[in-house]
């Protein structure tokens, strides 16, 4: 394997706010891990904190955030905000769910990764994170 | 051997065998027609719970609907009343299904974004504002606050001047599934099936004509399992209902009757209408030798059906008319007894005005266009259909017997049974879309690039504001002692057993909100918390 002598890429995948679909971030945890990530799931009904706190004691490289209650607006940019505050600028964060293209847009301007909707091959979220990652955290 | 497919796209999961080509009688091994298909609207119920079916009564036209404020909602309903559906059915916002009033601190983001917010009985008033009460069948899908809803639905019937004993209609009120699938939660399992239990002995006093658990398949189906998997869950879920009922001392033929079921209708067209056709017959076949019902009511499954939403694309929206055309027929093909089908942009968005129309007039197309209406269970008989409808029945069996091994299915999903073979199974279902044995138009095959987007709705940030600004209100201009020693009676009621849903309706009257019931509640009952488990 190329990253023998590295640490393997560590992935939060996370479930905030209310939302109970849970179908699509257990997909996709299990596709990451297959592609060799270590995958940590939070489990559902995450607040932001939880998540930030868990990206961080976990010292995560990307945070994998999936929402299909349409509350992103508000949830990304409190993520966003809340990595911001504790300096995780290096870290990504993306997404997805059910997100309008016109909301992806401005979270993009925000500063969030991409979001990824139904009909996504896994495998190209394998690959974004795969280039994403060190772009964002050279080792 | 028979000679190989032409097209190499299998349905994910299907209990379908995949090189059988042609169907003979000798395939129908131990089928007694008398025995397993009798006549439709007779034990067991095969071909369909009522005698003359859609020649009676066409099934009821029922679109689920819900967004931004209960003004908003009501709008909608008036319009979908006016172009000829038959019944109401809601759908609320993740605040009202998890407990929290719209003023909370967790509900930011989410009100009136999934569904229609409601937390005060005033809310309700304004959702049926002009809609008579008496007259309409109405379906709530709502689970943990479900007895707080109900609640609140009777009493705005009372002021509309209804009496509880006219009221038509389905609460959802499945909680076993919210564990298996939709996790929409908040009490452990025991106590959840306690509150279920005290609505099933209330509504059977007090509000007969309703349906006071709607099990449902549509959510575990949605969640990613197979079509077996889905019949096995929900029927297993709709014994254990049944088992906890008797134990708190209700006769079963006095609630069995009014539990009515819930399946998702998905693209494995003959899959389907088998699993249907099966299902009524295992619910029959043990509700009479297992649990000793004597009451033809008991027996009799009716369910509703939705066409499966994850089977919608966002890719080439428009396809999805087809696909909803094409699962609404397998529902009615498979006897349905209620339709929600679902509109073609729900890939991307709750759907608009325009895009709900069309999925009715899909089911109105059916309904006076087809002929389908005409004959009862049509399909009968048809060497395939018959066997693939007593293999569900065969291999549902395994399935229960695997769940009664591990103490019942409360006990599994304590173990996390049913929530990881059905992870297995969404992720089997995504790699047989991947790597392309399964074709799915526009997404793994004839994919076209640069499509143009489909306008989706937008809920104004608005909605959030006015409805926060209406609970507080609401709030303020309550009897602030009157409100705080309904919730002790309401706590007492919780911790010595008594029924809860008396003092819950005095409540709600004196202006008790959906969180401060829910607060109450969580104190008396703790909450549940899920291992997160992904396969």
């Amino acid at each position: 394997m190329k990253q023998a002598s590295q640490r393997k890429f560590r992935i939060i995948v996370a479930k905030p706010g209310l939302d109970g679909h849970d179908r699509g971030a257990k997909v996709v945890a299990a596709a990451l891990r297959d592609a060799g990530f270590e995958v940590i799931y939070t489990g559902l009904h995450q607040t932001c904190d939880m998540i930030v706190n868990a990206a961080l004691q976990e010292d995560a490289d990307a945070v994998c955030v999936s929402i299909l209650s349409g509350a992103h607006m508000t949830l990304f940019p409190e993520i966003l905000e809340l990595m911001k505050q504790k300096k995780m600028n290096d870290v990504l964060l993306c997404g997805g769910g059910i997100i309008p293209p016109d909301d992806a847009e401005e979270l993009s301007k925000l500063g969030v990764g991409r979001l990824f909707g139904p009909g996504t091959d896994t495998r190209d979220i394998v690959k974004y994170l795969q280039e994403e990652i060190p772009r964002r955290r050279p080792r | 051997m028979s000679p190989s497919l032409p097209s190499r796209s299998r349905f994910p999961g299907t209990v379908v065998p995949a090189d059988k080509v042609v169907y003979r009688p000798e395939d129908r091994t131990g089928a007694d027609q008398a025995r397993d298909l009798g006549e439709p609207g007779e034990y067991p119920f095969t071909r369909g719970p009522y005698k003359t079916m859609y020649r009676g009564k066409v099934w009821t036209m029922r679109m689920f609907s819900g967004f931004g404020t209960a003004a908003d909602t009501n709008k909608r309903f008036l319009y979908l009343l006016e172009h000829g559906q038959t019944g109401l059915s809601t759908a609320f916002d993740m605040p009202t299904l998890m407990g929290y009033d719209s003023d909370h601190a967790r509900s930011k983001g989410e009100v009136g974004r999934e569904g229609v917010a409601l937390c005060t009985l005033e809310n309700m008033e304004t959702l049926f504002r002009g809609i008579p009460m008496g007259e309409v069948s109405t379906s709530m899908t709502i689970n943990p606050t479900a007895m707080i809803l109900m609640a609140f639905y009777i009493a705005t019937a009372e002021r509309q001047g209804v009496p509880a004993e006219k009221l038509r209609g389905t609460i959802q009120n499945d909680i076993l599934k919210e564990y298996i699938a939709q996790k929409e939660w908040i009490f452990p399992p025991l106590p959840s099936m306690r509150i279920i239990t005290d609505m099933m002995a209330f509504c059977a006093d007090h509000v007969p004509k309703w349906n006071t658990i709607s099990v449902s398949g549509y959510h575990i189906r949605e969640a990613g399992s197979t079509a077996l998997q889905e019949l096995a869950f929900t029927l297993m879920d709709g014994f254990t209902y049944v088992e906890f009922g008797v134990k708190a001392g209700i006769p079963v033929d006095k609630f069995a009757p009014r539990l009515s079921f819930f399946f998702n209708s998905h693209m494995n067209f003959f899959e389907e209408i088998a699993k249907f056709r099966a299902a009524r017959r295992i619910w029959a076949r043990r509700l009479k030798e297992r649990y000793g019902a004597q009451n033809p009511e008991s027996w009799r499954l009716r369910f509703h059906t939705q066409t499966a939403g994850c089977s919608l694309t966002a890719q080439q929206p428009e396809n999805n008319i087809v696909r909803t055309a094409v699962e609404a027929l397998a529902g009615v093909l498979g006897g349905t007894q209620s339709l929600h089908t679902n509109s073609m942009d729900e890939a991307l968005a709750l759907p608009t005005e325009e895009a709900v129309k069309i999925a009715l007039r899909t089911q109105q197309i059916l309904a006076h266009e087809s002929g389908l209406t005409e004959r009862v269970d049509p399909l009968a008989g048809a060497h395939f259909i018959e066997s693939l409808t007593d293999r569900m029945e065969v291999e549902c069996e395994k399935i229960f017997q695997e769940i009664e091994r591990r103490g019942g299915m409360v006990a599994a999903i304590e173990q996390g049974y049913p929530q990881l073979e059905i992870a297995k199974a969404a992720y089997q279902f995504q790699k047989d879309v991947e790597e392309r044995r399964y074709i799915n138009i526009g997404v793994n095959d004839f994919v076209e690039k640069d499509e143009k987007p489909m306008p989706t709705l937008k809920i104004d940030p608005r909605v959030e504001r006015d409805q926060i600004e209406d609970v507080r209100k609401f709030k303020e201009k309550r009897d602030g002692g009157a409100v705080r020693l309904s919730l002790e009676t309401i706590r007492k009621a919780a911790k010595d057993g008594t029924n809860l849903m008396p003092p819950l309706l005095d409540g709600v009257k004196r202006g008790v909100t959906l969180g401060e019931v829910v607060d109450t509640l969580k104190v008396e009952f703790g909450e549940w918390r899920e291992p997160p488990i992904y396969w």
